[in-house]
């Protein structure tokens, strides 16, 4: 563990109300409010709004940022590839894999031979819809803290899907009607249901389609997906899966669905009294957030000396930290959701 | 186990009935002895364990993890059992099966009361989180799974393909795993003999009487009797067993030592049991509610609350089965019967003059007593057949009271009605003077065509004010809101309702779009539909 001196660490990264920033390099991490210049760990909308000055990102954040704001977003952007440094104004920033939606990256930063890793969210299990996690050493990491609590283990999803299936075959004449964010977890959802070997139409709310096209544009093969926004009584979708983001459940649009089964695919799911308050039947802790073991993990595999949590549990994982000799501390960034896991 | 605790989970998050029914049955056909007679026992509460107290089950989470961290996550979990199943160290990797649900029962009865706890700790090593959870459950009593004993009883009829009254009748001959039981339901033997003294026998229920039903029917071949608002009940009682069933099965007799004291005869009664001294004195359904559902009975509570048995009919008499005598029959040596018993346990239910329909109408309407809630009519030549057949015994109901009430607040529903606001609770008006506000009297789900609903929906989404997770709060003043009509059978005094009365069975009977709240019905109209605490 390579000892750092907490002011130098300040200096170089610290948070201000818009997000957290780097005076050297005068810039901006996945900031709240709109800055001149902010870099972007991914395209869930908490983390990147529009109308920033200049934005960098991967190419597909960018990518996602104009699906979901349209051309103009942001004034200029400037592509990132993983694992590519950039000189900032003397600091150099790299972007790499987190594993948590597509295109989505930590951003290392270095500066007056110091290393700091914001690791936006992030999960280290294997998705096939994205690149995988890859833990990098550093001084400081800042971590999220979403699933922050031991209670909160993710089992194999694998698992998770066959739940479905059986439930599929338990009552073939009901629809199974799936809760999932629409960037990110949709997807990787209907992939991980192909590998189980469901090969038959997957229908799909119209605020997936635009997002789902693209994953499949960047070789994401998400098999036959039909329109489950259609006039009342055009499909008979008994017997089928309907995908859709769970805030359409309690709207008119579900109303179309014969003795709907509602499932939800959230790492929230663990806790039977959420899924229960949501009036879910059929729970599947699917998260793409790293759970309370990948976390500490995590941390240990950084070798870092200083811990930053941003958002989340924040109390419980200092408090690990502390327990295992880890100087932490919350940073209280105001701003970042986690109920639409 | 792993079947077990899905299970559980399932039943759990599952609210429509027939989607219990569905897992139930998929988990007793697809489940082995003993596993499946175990879950059975822990269902219906026959499933007995050295009990594990909270206290411990905390001890030993402490023992393996930071107590800040426990406090952390039992905070934002809620649930103690919850939170020790998920916080619980990981189970041995070693051990990828697991005990099953039949070693996890027959370890626990094993233990003594001291080294229960460090049991239950090595057994949820070896589980994982859901195991863990039903485990945990298990030991501290109460699934609350939302599933009744009849429910599972039906779940295993529709199993075997057998009629739920068959089961209930050996019901209390058997004991858990059930082997027996279940090689039946699977047609491997016959059905299990019922050696069990003073057993359940299946009741027999009426349909309702509809509009049309009276002019196809003589009264000369019926017998009306008042239909008593108590519970009904059947006593049993053969070579000095003694024995009090609800009516769905459920052995009692605990509850009610007073009624199993006097039972002094041999047979099976069939009857309504009821607060106050025969014959005149009869108390309401909120008195006998004091003695539902207790384990132990004090002095006072007898006294104060002494119930009787109205005997509306015999099956057996000493060893004989009645059942396939006529009803005439049965009440005659019913009669004989209940003439050698205490007085103050038990009476002959009374019958009514039918000369004709219209005065029996009135009569329907105008009982002597307020816990009368209307008519029976039964055919004269019925035999006891379990079930509700239709044809021979009718219920007649007098009409329900209806108020007209304002809605206030509407929750979503689940399954067919999940995306509509189908749950309203509605209030009316109470104080002495202008203003008067809107106090909530009751909740009511149901009553309302689908179209209603559609319209009550539309109503409820245009007009919300507030919303608390799935409850919206809605427009309601002298001048906006919409006006419900509630029918309901009758009023008690509730201390958990700000009005200070609860509804017994409100539904929703008409939507009143003409009526403007301000023209709904004040408090006092409900207070003064109150029984009168004396008649007791």
């Amino acid at each position: 563990m390579r000892n750092v001196n907490k002011l130098q660490a300040h200096e170089i990264l610290h948070p201000r109300p818009e997000g957290l920033y780097c005076p050297l390099g005068d810039f901006f991490i996945d900031p709240v409010r709109q800055v001149d210049r902010a870099l972007i760990t991914h395209g869930h909308a908490d983390h990147a709004r529009p109308g920033h000055r200049s934005v960098m990102a991967t190419g597909e954040t960018l990518d996602i940022m104009r699906i979901r704001y349209g051309d103009g977003f942001a004034a200029s952007t400037q592509i990132a590839s993983y694992g590519v440094s950039t000189n900032l104004n003397g600091v150099s920033v790299t972007f790499l894999p987190a594993g948590h939606v597509l295109g989505s990256a930590q951003i290392l930063i270095e500066a007056n031979g110091m290393r700091i890793v914001a690791s936006g969210d992030y999960k280290c299990r294997p998705d096939p819809t994205c690149a995988t996690f890859e833990p990098v050493i550093c001084d400081v990491f800042i971590t999220e803290a979403t699933f922050g609590l031991p209670v909160f283990i993710h089992p194999d999803d694998r698992l998770e899907i066959g739940k479905l299936i059986d439930s599929m075959d338990e009552f073939p004449d009901r629809t199974h009607l799936l809760g999932a964010y629409s960037l990110g977890k949709a997807q990787r959802v209907i992939r991980l249901i192909r590998d189980a070997g469901y090969d038959e139409p997957i229908f799909i709310h119209g605020a997936f389609e635009n997002l789902c096209a693209y994953y499949q544009s960047q070789g994401i093969d998400l098999g036959p997906l039909l329109p489950a926004t259609v006039e009342p009584g055009e499909v008979d979708f008994s017997g089928k899966l309907v995908l859709g983001s769970p805030s359409a459940f309690s709207g008119a649009w579900s109303r179309r669905f014969a003795d709907p089964l509602i499932c939800y695919a959230s790492g929230w799911m663990r806790i039977r009294q959420r899924a229960r308050q949501q009036g879910v039947e059929l729970p599947m802790i699917i998260s793409d957030h790293a759970d309370w073991r990948e976390l500490t993990e995590t941390i240990r595999q950084t070798g870092a000396s200083q811990i930053w949590v941003t958002h989340g549990r924040e109390e419980a994982l200092v408090r690990w930290c502390d327990l295992n000799g880890i100087s932490a501390r919350p940073l209280n960034i105001v701003g970042y959701e986690d109920e639409s896991e | 186990m792993r079947r077990f605790a899905e299970l559980l989970d399932r039943l759990t998050l599952t609210p429509a009935r027939n989607g219990k029914l569905q897992l139930l049955e998929t988990y007793f056909r697809e489940t082995s002895d003993p596993d499946r007679g175990y879950t059975l026992a822990a269902i219906t509460g026959n499933l007995e364990l050295p009990g594990v107290k909270p206290a411990a089950i905390r001890g030993l989470i402490l023992e393996r993890m930071d107590p800040e961290l426990f406090a952390y996550s039992y905070d934002f979990v809620g649930d103690l059992a919850e939170t020790v199943s998920l916080a619980w160290p990981d189970h041995d990797a070693n051990e990828q099966v697991g005990p099953t649900l039949g070693e996890v029962v027959s370890l626990l009865q094993s233990a003594s009361r001291a080294d229960g706890p460090a049991l239950l700790g090595r057994i949820l090593d070896r589980l994982e989180p859901s195991g863990r959870y039903a485990a945990l459950k298990l030991v501290t009593g109460g699934l609350r799974i939302g599933v009744s004993s009849r429910l599972a009883k039906q779940a295993l009829a529709r199993m075997g393909g057998v009629p739920i009254g068959e089961i209930e009748e050996i019901w209390h001959g058997l004991a858990p795993p059930y082997a027996d039981l279940f090689a039946w339901l699977t047609g491997q033997t016959g059905k299990p003999e019922n050696l069990f003294a003073a057993p359940f026998r299946p009741v027999m229920l009426a349909n309702p009487l509809n509009d049309g039903d009276m002019g196809k029917l003589d009264p000369k071949e019926f017998l009306a009797e008042w239909k008593w608002d108590g519970i009904r009940v059947q006593l049993s009682s053969s070579n000095g067993i003694r024995r009090l069933y609800s009516r769905s099965g459920d052995d009692i007799s605990n509850t009610f030592p007073d009624i199993i004291d006097a039972a002094d005869f041999e047979g099976t009664i069939d009857g309504e049991l009821l607060v106050g001294t025969p014959p005149d004195r009869v108390g309401t359904f909120s008195d006998l509610q004091q003695r539902l559902n207790r384990k132990k009975v004090s002095s006072k509570m007898l006294s104060d609350y002494p119930v009787f048995i109205r005997c509306y009919d015999l099956l057996f008499a000493g060893g004989e089965d009645c059942r396939s005598s006529a009803l005439s029959e049965r009440r005659r040596r019913l009669y004989d019967v209940i003439s050698s018993l205490p007085a103050d346990r038990f009476d002959l239910s009374e019958t009514v003059a039918i000369d004709e329909w219209q005065a029996l109408d009135h009569a329907r309407n105008n009982p002597p007593q307020p816990v009368i809630e209307g008519l029976m009519l039964k055919r004269l030549d019925s035999t006891y057949v379990a079930g509700r057949p239709k044809g021979p015994w009718f219920k007649w109901k007098r009409d329900p009271h209806v108020v007209d009430a304002v809605l206030l607040y509407a929750q979503r529903g689940h399954g067919k009605r999940s995306g509509f606001y189908s749950d309203y609770t509605f209030g009316v008006w109470s104080g002495d003077s202008e203003p008067l506000s809107l106090v909530p009297v009751g909740k009511a789900y149901f009553g309302f065509s689908d179209e209603e609903l559609r319209q009550i929906d539309k109503f409820v989404r245009e007009n919300t004010v507030e919303r608390f997770g799935p409850v919206r709060a809605v427009r309601a003043g002298p001048e906006a809101g919409l006006v419900l009509e509630v029918a309901f059978e009758g009023i008690n005094r509730s201390t958990r309702h700000k009005s200070g009365v609860a509804m017994r069975f409100p539904r929703i009977s008409r939507l009143r779009w003409d009526k403007q709240p301000h023209e709904a019905d004040h408090l006092n109209n409900l207070l003064a539909l109150l029984p009168d605490k004396t008649t007791r």
